[in-house]
């Protein structure tokens, strides 16, 4: 099925399934610990070995010896995979580095060696007998040093990634109320519950891989690449992920090495990464540098906007974008963006969570929040009156559907915006300072294609097989409410299996786009089997209605089970009409903050969202993926980042003991709401992401909310008492 | 610890075994060069015998091999989680005795004669357990890999402060124990959600503790 105009009235319109909150189908296994991870496999293949990663204790430079005679004499050990004994693994999607293999080091943590053992224990014991001496090199590891000479990074086109509208120097410059302000983000990481973890089985040339990955397509084909086989003998399944973020879009070296570790062993070999290899030796969020300016009239209209960013990464490649919303969100004839990355020898980056918009809202929305005061605004009424009438930053695009004015209307009202102190500092209660704090949030709704199975049984059941995954996003339930609607069946005769690259490709999980997506696909493969059961049993063309498990049209009124076992499938593409519009998803988020007056601690006491993302497919999962982003937010605004040794090159606080996120006792009862809005553009459903979406702008209502408190405003994230402590208000 | 005399293991072998471990911690430090190991005894392996979920478990394991792996690896129970193998993150919470605690943080051979319970020994698919049933209400959680460990402490928690044992934000000490939602989200902070589906959690656990008051 091609979308190639907008979706006009359709069956999702009148939906009994779709729309309605849903208890998650796959919530009885999860909650009883049936459902099977990764690592948890032990049914899959028998005579399962252990392998155990050795990461690299340098940066960068060549390993000059590993001295393996001990590990390999050691109880237990059935093989050792060497990175100086094996070729360099070649570069699959994504991978800035070759995930294993030769001597030199692209980045700390990186492996350079995995032992196989009968046990856990005798693995990780011998892994720990392997000698390897090293010659370190010179690295680039401090981003505010490399950043003034940073080139500026390539677009997907190749052209430099900098883009202006008007002349913004001239108009800043006239412009009587300007504001410029450097903002810092630090590097994140994904810190997702499951490490990575795979099941490597090989039967001849074919390779097997249990494995816990977001995208199952990329990850075959890029398993082709590294190994050097034809990816049609490389089959993924992924059922259950514990948590992606964007951590496990791209195959890492625990898929590699368990592939590589199996052969060598000839059995199957399970992996999973131990948990301080995580950060260093996979991908993180870079570290940005931003700086916006922008310059207004009296009244609050943005004549000028400017937003800089600079981020760096192995070979200067694939940055983190912090410019991304800002041509979307503002009104403003003048405008520049540009984006710069250095090379650096850190580990590699790449997407978690909105890559760039997560932390582009940091800067953007805290920094609208300091211009609403240089005006004597109200920050919400600064946002409302800078709303445009086309997309700012190509005016030639329309906005395919928009409600931002009315989120922030809605969540100052709900809130109770109106009773914040415009002066900060200034509200106390007890030992706390309170304050409140709004942003926007921008990010993308887009689609991929998308495709899926559906089968029905003699039994009336349907089952429909996608590789599409679902990392705790609610895929599972939103696909079966999409089959249950389309072929008028209840929810509780559908059954969802996903995540196995034997099945037909999918959108897979990233970007925002696996919601849309794989409903999108899911539905074209009903109209298919709608097609193909009406012409077994004698209907014609499209006009049947499907409802109560029955076929009915011209008075004819049929059972489906009268079909027998029947099964189409179908996919979704999306035609170039989209490019005319912007298809995006927006929110108003805020906070309310406690700061201890004495100690500087800081206590989250309510935070609202209110979203506009098109139809919510399920409104229990989709607010959950909204708290979830927002609680992830939270953590990037007041705790979260990865500390970098610029001596040595790596990221010392890796593990979850020392890079804090948010526990429960950081996190309060939190709302959210859906506005009931529909985008035409998007696809057939009408729905668009939300995930994504949750974690821009929150961060920066948390910055703004302790300004409001404490008249304090820190550019630095995150936001830790050491960086305000002393200049907090002389208690009264 | 009364159990361990039986197993034919020294004070001094359990050391050397826990000593193998340390070095692998070293080998990750950016030191470059190690100076060669003491030769390091190779572990033997011991009887060991617990009761999980009410049945009884009798396994010869490595003396290194934590709790934690004895179920997932040796007994196929992989309901119980490994987030981090470091006692940082609660996933792998299970029930000794009555008392949660993070299963990687101990050793096998220390729950002679224990009683553990894991998450598959709360509830089924078929037959949730209370708080499990609220969890899919609430839909507390998201991927679902910290959520076994989420609820056996969730669980826990409503005992302990049913029992009246104090935590860091109790008010009154000698007042009557409440679930309030402070004191639920204090209790559970060792159980951490990346997905970050806390508050979904508290209100499951309110519920159920509504119910249960």
């Amino acid at each position: 099925m091609e979308f190639t105009a907008p979706a006009g009235r359709n069956l999702f319109d009148s939906s009994k399934v779709v729309g309605k909150s849903t208890q998650r189908i796959d919530g009885p296994l999860k909650t009883t610990g049936t459902a099977p991870y990764a690592y948890e496999r032990h049914d899959v293949a028998a005579n399962q070995a252990y392998g155990y990663i050795v990461g690299s204790a340098i940066a960068k430079g060549r390993i000059t010896a590993m001295d393996l005679s001990e590990a390999r004499a050691a109880p237990g050990v059935i093989a050792i995979v060497a990175a100086p004994e094996t070729e360099p693994v070649g570069k699959g999607m994504s991978n800035n580095a070759p995930l294993f293999g030769g001597r030199d080091i692209a980045h700390y943590h990186q492996a350079i060696a995995c032992v196989v053992a009968e046990t856990f224990e005798q693995a990780r014991a011998a892994a720990g007998l392997i000698r390897t001496t090293y010659a370190r090199a010179d690295g680039r590891f401090d981003l505010p040093e490399a950043a003034p000479q940073a080139p500026l990074a390539k677009t997907g086109g190749g052209k430099p990634d900098k883009k202006t509208l008007g002349d913004f120097d001239a108009a800043y410059a006239a412009a009587p109320v300007k504001f410029d302000g450097r903002y810092t983000t630090p590097d994140e990481t994904h810190a997702m519950m499951e490490p990575h973890a795979t099941i490597a089985s090989w039967e001849g040339d074919k390779l097997t891989l249990w494995t816990s990955n977001q995208m199952i397509q990329w990850g075959k084909e890029s398993m082709g690449k590294i190994l050097g086989i034809d990816p049609e003998n490389v089959r993924l399944d992924s059922p259950y992920i514990g948590g992606g973020f964007g951590g496990k879009l791209f195959i890492r070296s625990d898929a590699v090495l368990a592939a590589l570790a199996a052969k060598a062993a000839k059995r199957p070999v399970k992996i999973t990464l131990q948990r301080p290899l995580v950060a260093n030796n996979t991908t993180h969020r870079h570290a940005t540098i931003q700086r916006v300016r922008i310059g207004a009239q009296n009244d609050g209209r943005i004549t000028a906007i400017a937003h800089e960013n600079w981020s760096g990464n192995l070979n200067g490649e694939d940055g983190e974008n912090g410019t991304l919303q800002t041509p979307k969100l503002y009104a403003g004839a003048n405008r520049l963006t540009a984006n710069y990355i250095a090379t650096l020898d850190l580990p590699e980056g790449n997407a978690m969570r909105a890559p760039g918009e997560a932390v582009g809202h940091l800067a953007l929305e805290a920094a609208m929040d300091e211009l609403a005061e240089k005006l004597g605004m109200d920050p919400i009424e600064l946002r409302i009156r800078n709303e445009p009438e086309m997309v700012p930053g190509s005016p030639d695009k329309k906005f395919s559907e928009r409600n931002l004015v009315r989120c922030l209307r809605e969540g100052a009202e709900r809130f109770g915006w109106s009773r914040r102190s415009a002066k900060p500092g200034t509200v106390r209660e007890g030992d706390w300072l309170i304050g409140m704090g709004v942003a926007a949030g921008y990010r993308g709704g887009p689609t991929q294609e998308s495709g899926a199975r559906v089968s029905l049984a003699k039994d009336g059941g349907l089952k429909v097989e996608t590789d599409m995954t679902d990392i705790g996003t609610g895929s599972y339930t939103i696909i079966a409410q999409t089959a249950a609607e389309s072929l008028g069946v209840p929810l509780e005769k559908v059954s969802v299996v996903l995540g196995d690259s034997r099945f037909p490709a999918s959108s897979g999980s990233g970007g925002q786009w696996g919601a849309a997506s794989s409903t999108a696909g899911v539905y074209a493969a009903c109209v298919e089997l709608r097609r193909k059961i009406g012409e077994k049993l004698g209907f014609a063309g499209d006009d049947a209605v499907f409802e109560n498990g029955r076929i009915r049209a011209g008075g004819k009124d049929m059972a489906l089970t009268e079909a027998g076992a029947i099964s189409a499938e179908g996919s979704i593409s999306f035609g170039d009409f989209k490019s005319g519009y912007d298809v995006g998803t927006y929110a108003a988020h805020f906070c309310e903050i406690a700061v201890d007056a004495y100690t500087g601690e800081t206590r989250i006491r309510r935070m609202l969202a209110v979203c506009d993302a098109g139809r919510i497919l399920n409104p229990l999962s989709a607010r959950s993926q909204v708290i979830g982003a927002m609680v992830m937010a939270a953590g990037a605004a007041l705790m979260e980042e990865l500390a970098v040794d610029t001596r040595f090159g790596f990221f010392v606080n890796h593990d979850l003991a020392g890079y804090e996120v948010p526990v429960h006792a950081d996190i309060p009862h939190q709302e959210v709401v859906f506005l009931d809005t529909l985008d035409d553009i998007v696809s057939p459903l009408k729905a668009k992401g939300v995930g994504e979406l949750g974690i821009c702008g929150p961060g920066a209502a948390v910055a703004n909310a302790i300004y409001n408190a404490t008249g304090i405003r820190v550019r630095d994230y995150p936001l830790t008492l050491d960086k305000y402590l002393d200049r907090l208000p002389e208690p009264v | 610890m009364d159990d361990t005399r039986g197993l034919g293991l020294s004070r001094r072998g359990m050391l050397a075994a826990s000593a193998a471990t340390a070095t692998v911690a070293a080998g990750t430090t950016p030191a470059g060069v190690l100076a060669a190991p003491a030769r390091v005894p190779v572990p033997g392996k011991v009887p060991v015998r617990f009761s999980v979920n009410g049945k009884s478990a009798e396994l010869s394991l490595d003396t290194r091999t934590t709790l934690l792996d004895a179920l997932r690896e040796h007994l196929a129970l992989t309901g119980t989680k490994k987030g981090c193998d470091h006692g940082q993150c609660g996933a792998c919470t299970v029930i000794v005795n009555g008392t949660r605690i993070n299963s990687c943080l101990s050793l096998a051979v220390q729950h002679m004669g224990d009683e553990v319970t894991t998450i598959e020994g709360l509830g089924t698919p078929e037959d949730l357990h209370p708080m499990q049933a609220a969890f899919v209400k609430h839909d507390g959680y998201q991927c679902g890999y910290c959520t076994p460990g989420q609820i056996c402490s969730a669980v826990s928690v409503l005992k302990e402060i049913e029992e009246g044992i104090p935590s860091h934000v109790t008010d009154d000490l000698e007042g009557e124990m409440r679930p309030t939602n402070m004191e639920m989200r204090e209790r559970m902070s060792g159980n951490i959600c990346r997905c970050g589906a806390y508050s979904n959690i508290a209100e499951a656990m309110a519920e159920v503790a509504g119910a249960e008051a």
